[in-house]
């Protein structure tokens, strides 16, 4: 903020930093973030004014208990995806989890510790993940192709066709539960430390700004200092241990513990962070546009929802701009490119004479 | 042009001891050749235990299950050896599955060949989209295919609603597709197979399959080289869509019903066989065959976990052991010929 503030320089060179200063604060205003972020506001606006019974707290309430899931998986899956990789066995590490507390908790178990064995459990599907992709070098999307259908059929293995519903009621009371009137569920603290953990891990610590740089050029970063290998791995650990707590939700928001919980969930993730701004090259992306894409995807079908609009068109809704997102930016970077282009042809009107000239040389 | 580098030296072997080297190398270094010895060991251990896992129904059951995804691996091998990918084909086959059904009830006379040409022109339309989108846009395929899984799979809801179509409202014949043998193997089977060589002999000879191979291997250096990248690539879409299309078809025919949630979660599966057959998921290697393999070997699993008893439920994770070695085996065998393609090299210099 501070350097926005500084004096002008004197005379001839303010015309020269004046577009460099706008663009700083056009970054903030104007940025794919700050974009998400309007598409959400406006969205929720005009939701809160045309839809009926949308603006009230009970909107808010399910609003969020439908969309923690996703936000949770959403914010290391932000940072994997900025280094260039992918994980797909996000949302079968949630259902092995899920079919891990049902077992232990049937078998008897006290709460914590059936707690304790299901996120280690998913610490280590997270941990195989980053060996074989860290370590042993092998592609991501590959790797995590293979630990979808793994860690799924481990899930089966562990609880078939069973279903655990009996939970403690208490503990599920808690899961829905909301803070006070303001229909907040309370479990949305955890969720926001979750989310702050990694803001700032990924915007404010050398870690994180490593990263972008991965995301880049490997070789680049390597050169620089940033030990990508350690990085990569702990990455995957990350999505593995947030995916275990998702599971660990969503097993005592629905109070059932079966293998199919939070099954296709990977797409929807990866659907939400690619519409946050996150470029699936790598080196491009935020987690405040990320989280507002989670919460535009959300909103939008709650909205659509309580519209009495089918669950059919709320995928496709949710395909529609997940490929405008993607399309719109690389349409205005052809546009760029071509107006460019013809700028440069412009000013240089000597290239094409050169250009026939030569072409006609060899004719002789 | 290459006559210039005939050996002239004595140090050669003959010409017959060295050709038969060669074959033996290069049946060695097949990419299919993992998953085939992988195929071939799992149906013999299965046999071992309880024959009747080879008697004419069991093979019959076997070859019946793999059709479907065969067929789709063939088209997703052709997309991914472009170094693309398509994940949007669970939802083509859904979309032209419920079209077929439609087709029969609509026009109940409907000779079954125009059912099976407008079925692929439907697949040919649905994969031209998702080729145009990612040539033109120059979008990854995997988020391109992704937002079309979606939106296909949005539109079959949309258009199915809650109806579905079951054998019954289908011609005898076509059903009987499924059910009829010829030497013990189902028709719908030998359609794939003949689709699976038509594929393979155009990849390995045509000059545009060789072009998805050269794409694949180095985008920017085709491009200088000449090929028509953007035509090759939405060529590679439209006929990966043609055999979705096809095998949506044919699931018509195959199973008793189709609706709004048919094909479901298919396209994971498919990619799946691809990978284990070989086809290097960052394109420019494998082949249509390994890829067709894979499905078979997939497919197969699961007959046989039943046939020696073994939970079934262990069979995913089987499937994902599975894929977890290929890719193992593959980065093994591209760590030697790169070893080795530095040796030859540095003798050469």
């Amino acid at each position: 903020m501070s350097e926005t503030v500084t004096a002008p320089p004197p005379t001839g060179t303010i015309s020269a930093l004046a577009p460099k200063k706008r663009s700083r604060a056009a970054r903030l205003l104007l940025g794919r973030d700050a974009i998400m972020i309007y598409a959400l506001l406006v969205f929720v606006l005009y939701a809160c004014i045309s839809i009926p019974r949308f603006a009230s707290p009970v909107t808010v309430g399910f609003l969020l208990l439908d969309v923690i899931p996703v936000l949770l998986i959403a914010m290391p899956m932000t940072l994997v995806i900025i280094t260039g990789e992918i994980d797909l066995s996000v949302a079968s590490i949630a259902g092995l989890t899920s079919a891990l507390m049902g077992v232990l908790w049937q078998a008897g178990l006290d709460m914590p510790l059936v707690l304790a064995i299901s996120v280690a459990a998913g610490v280590v599907a997270g941990a195989f993940n980053g060996f074989l992709i860290a370590v042993v070098g092998l592609p991501s999307l590959a790797v995590t192709i293979g630990t979808l259908a793994l860690f799924r059929g481990l899930a089966l293995v562990v609880i078939g066709d069973n279903a655990v519903a009996n939970f403690p009621p208490d503990l599920t009371a808690f899961f829905t539960s909301k803070i006070g009137g303001t229909g907040i569920p309370t479990v949305m603290i955890g969720v926001l430390i979750v989310m702050v953990f990694f803001g700032v891990l990924l915007h404010f610590t050398p870690f994180g700004r490593g990263l972008y740089a991965l995301g880049y050029s490997k070789e680049a970063a390597r050169f620089v200092g940033i030990k990508v290998a350690r990085s990569k791995f702990w990455l995957y650990v990350a999505t593995g241990s947030v995916s275990a707590l998702a599971g660990v939700y969503w097993t005592l928001r629905y109070s059932s513990a079966r293998s199919d919980n939070a099954s296709g969930l990977e797409l929807a993730v990866i659907a939400a962070v690619l519409l946050g701004g996150v470029s699936i090259f790598g080196g491009k992306g935020s987690i405040p546009g990320v989280i507002a894409g989670v919460l535009l995807i959300g909103t939008i079908n709650y909205a659509l929802r309580l519209g009495r609009v089918s669950d059919v068109v709320l995928i496709i809704v949710t395909g529609t701009l997940l490929i405008l997102s993607v399309v719109t930016p690389s349409i205005f970077a052809s546009v760029r490119r071509w107006q460019h282009d013809r700028q440069v042809r412009n000013s240089l009107p000597q290239v094409t004479t050169s250009g026939s000239t030569r072409a006609e040389h060899p004719a002789h | 042009m290459t006559t210039t580098v005939q050996p002239t030296g004595s140090g050669t072997p003959t010409p017959a001891a060295s050709e038969k080297r060669n074959i033996i190398g290069s049946v060695m270094h097949l990419r299919e050749l993992p998953v085939i010895l992988a195929l071939v060991a799992l149906v013999l251990v299965t046999w071992a235990i309880n024959p009747l896992f080879l008697s004419p129904q069991g093979v019959k059951d076997m070859l019946l299950n793999a059709t479907i995804v065969m067929i789709l691996a063939v088209g997703q091998a052709i997309v991914i050896i472009t170094r693309n990918v398509d994940l949007s084909v669970g939802s083509i086959l859904g979309l032209v599955a419920f079209g077929t059904g439609t087709l029969f009830v609509s026009f109940p006379g409907i000779p079954i060949v125009a059912v099976f040409i407008l079925g692929m022109v439907f697949g040919a339309l649905l994969g031209a989209v998702n080729g145009l989108l990612v040539t033109l846009a120059k979008v990854p395929a995997l988020v391109i295919t992704l937002g079309t899984l979606y939106i296909y799979r949005g539109l079959n809801n949309a258009w199915a609603g809650g109806t579905q179509y079951f054998a019954d409202d289908r011609p005898e014949a076509f059903g009987n597709l499924s059910v009829d043998t010829v030497l013990g193997f189902p028709l719908i089977t030998l359609m794939a197979v003949f689709v699976v060589v038509i594929v393979a002999i155009f990849m390995a000879g045509a000059r545009s399959g060789r072009d998805l191979y050269a794409i694949g291997s180095d985008p920017d250096a085709a491009r200088v080289f000449g090929i028509p990248v953007t035509k090759r690539v939405l060529l590679a879409f439209v006929a990966n869509g043609v055999l979705a299309g096809l095998a949506g078809v044919l699931y018509t025919s195959r199973f008793n019903s189709v609706g709004a949630t048919t094909g479901t979660g298919l396209e994971l599966d498919v990619v799946a066989a691809a990978v284990v057959g070989g086809v290097a998921i960052f394109g420019g290697s494998g082949s249509v065959v390994g890829a067709a393999f894979g499905a078979l070997l997939l497919t197969t699993i699961t007959g046989a976990l039943t046939a020696v008893r073994v939970d079934k439920f262990w069979q995913q994770a089987i499937v994902g052991v599975l894929i977890l070695a290929s890719i193992v085996i593959d980065r093994i065998a591209s760590v030697r010929t790169a070893r080795r393609l530095r040796v030859s090299e540095a003798r050469d210099v």
